[in-house]
């Protein structure tokens, strides 16, 4: 596999994927139903709200009852899928998502958009920045975190028929590069190798994923072999894929649109010092807000371009044995 | 197929009698647990399980039964005892409560696999919402059932529990009922003086809600006041059921140190012998 089998489509927003994903899981399975808290459209499930008007549930701006109410149509065997931002979807509802959902162990899948600071100029407080790290402590919680809008389609699906108890999904605002191919098919648990290589690893996920390709064709023109490798599924981690790029490439950079506390950048190193301890650089938010400004450029400015995973690939490659 | 309900108040009276025996009896086996919050909704579970729900607990997964909610999870006791009571599980393992590797949690945990318990619950405000979804799912397949959640007084402080309620009256949950245990008392003391909630059944009416007031102690105004439930065809029924903490044990009625405490064995005889008069 080489980035260079990639190409950029066209930039399209996750949040598009998330909404077609769940328009075409509701046309095969008459169980799943969806919850509107006030931004449907927002958060691409009004495609869903439009095709089946009565298997989507408005609830307005209550999302602790959001929860709540997800939790008891999945006791009767519906399929419930509710989307909002992330900042609410995983934060304001944390204690229901704790006790109701996975206390329960209910498959329900929870959207969190406007993942990321490439929300942009609504600020910080629209910025979902540590939704991975606490939807990840939570028991029998999976955690998805697709690259692209193609891949977020897949995810949705795969949360629906092929994951079990509650699933977390987060997905993004900003029309970023929609690279991936249908035909890669979605397998939750399994990690991605993007590119081959050996000299370091790259372990992305979400937007960064693009970002770290785009490393790892500058790093070979420097004649380093970088490994990109996507995590579209943070628990349960594909750890043996990472274990295997901790010993065959002996330096990791993680890549994150999050707190590197808590987040992807945790969860590989958990792996990587229970396992085969190396080096490892972290790429995400450092214990910061984000704020107002243009996506882009406010990825330039928390460091989360392809630019600063070069830069952490030296690092790590200076700190090998 | 449904088992056959209690006709008559002299048998409920009984059922209950023995409930609140249990209760005193696994409280002080255990330790710990909270006695005066289980005593107060005594008279309401018993009223439920052998007068009001369509239920088999031969077969506690029957699509068609009528679902009990329990949103004030730490009246595990009672609720745990109402069950045992009627055949869910033996009356013996009552005596498990709280105990290592027991399917009776200090707060009901499904994972446990105990029959009849329909939803893991302890962190207070979170039942409605879920009996709000299951009332919603019911009415998208036409299905019949009935779904009835009990929630304290107290609990009402928590917001999401308002959430709830405008919910249900926005999508016409006829098919729900909510009983508050209105025993007047939290942890601190009086709900008036913690957080007032007065005047109670204002606020549902305000919420949409087909609001009934009973007493909680008397059959013939529980079974009443559920009878008039799910008349208005459009609107989720609220009963505010006026109880007593401690109800039964004459020493402990009304005093708000006995919501999260339990007998000790010299007590629950004591209150024993009191119950069985």
């Amino acid at each position: 596999m080489s980035v260079m089998q990639f190409k950029n489509r066209g930039n399209k927003p996750t949040k598009a994927g998330f909404g077609e994903g769940l328009l075409e899981a509701g046309k095969a399975n008459k169980k799943v139903v969806a919850i509107g808290a006030d931004i449907t459209a927002s958060v691409g499930v009004d495609l869903f709200s439009s095709a089946f008007p009565g298997r989507f549930i408005s609830l307005g701006i209550a999302e602790q009852n959001c929860m709540g109410v997800s939790a008891g149509l999945a006791l009767m065997g519906k399929i419930p899928v509710f989307a909002t931002y992330g900042v609410f979807s995983a934060l304001r509802t944390t204690d229901q998502i704790r006790v109701s959902l996975c206390y329960n162990n209910l498959h329900v899948i929870i959207g969190g958009a406007h993942a990321g600071v490439s929300v942009g100029p609504d600020g910080a407080t629209h910025q979902a920045l540590e939704d991975i790290a606490v939807m990840r402590v939570m028991p029998n919680m999976t955690v998805l975190s697709p690259c692209d809008a193609t891949q977020t389609r897949l995810a949705v699906i795969a949360a629906i028929e092929q994951c079990k108890g509650p699933v977390y999904l987060r997905f993004g605002r900003e029309a970023m590069p929609d690279f991936t191919s249908p035909d890669m098919g979605f397998e939750a648990g399994k990690a991605q190798l993007f590119h081959e290589g050996s000299d370091v690893a790259i372990i992305a996920t979400g937007h960064m994923t693009w970002e770290a390709m785009q490393a790892a064709i500058e790093l070979q023109k420097e004649g380093i072999n970088a490994r990109v490798i996507n995590i579209h599924t943070i628990k349960p981690l594909d750890e043996s894929a990472v274990i295997t790029a901790a010993r065959e490439c002996g330096a990791i950079v993680t890549a994150e649109e999050h707190q590197v506390a808590g987040g992807l950048g945790s969860a590989v190193s958990e792996v990587v010092s229970g396992n085969y301890p190396v080096p490892i650089e972290f790429i995400g938010m450092k214990d910061s807000f984000g704020e107002s400004g243009p996506p882009l450029e406010l990825m330039k400015k928390f460091g989360l371009t392809s630019e600063n995973i070069l830069k952490s690939c030296f690092a790590a490659l200076q700190r090998k044995i | 197929m449904a088992f056959s309900l209690i006709n008559g108040i002299p048998g409920l009276s009984q059922k209950a009698r023995a409930i609140r025996k249990s209760v005193v009896m696994s409280l002080a086996e255990s330790g710990s647990g909270h006695l005066g919050g289980s005593m107060s909704s005594a008279d309401i579970l018993t009223t439920l399980y052998f007068s009001v729900m369509q239920h088999d607990p031969c077969n506690p997964s029957w699509p068609g039964r009528d679902r009990f909610i329990l949103s004030i999870g730490h009246i595990a006791p009672v609720f745990y005892a109402t069950l045992a009571e009627a055949g869910y599980f033996p009356k013996e393992e009552l005596l498990n409560l709280r105990k290592l590797g027991s399917r009776l949690q200090g707060h009901p945990g499904r994972d446990h696999g105990l029959p009849g318990l329909e939803l893991s619950a302890g962190s207070l405000g979170q039942g409605l919402s879920v009996a709000v979804g299951m009332a919603i799912a019911a009415g998208m397949d036409n299905m019949g059932n009935r779904f009835y959640c009990l929630c304290g007084d107290g609990e009402l402080q928590e917001g999401s529990v308002w959430e709830a309620a405008m919910a249900a009256a926005h999508h016409n949950l006829n098919n729900l009922v909510l009983i508050i245990d209105r025993n007047g008392l939290q942890i601190d003391g009086n709900t008036e003086k913690v957080m007032a909630l007065e005047p109670l059944k204002k606020k549902w009416e305000a919420f949409g809600w087909d609001t009934l007031e009973c007493d909680g102690h008397d059959f013939r105004s529980l079974i009443s006041a559920f009878q008039k439930t799910g008349i208005e065809q459009s609107r989720p029924s609220v009963i505010i059921a006026k109880t007593v903490m401690g109800k039964g044990i004459r020493s402990i009625e009304g005093d708000y140190r006995w919501h999260g405490k339990a007998p000790t064995k010299e007590q629950a005889e004591e209150f024993i012998s009191e119950l069985e008069i």
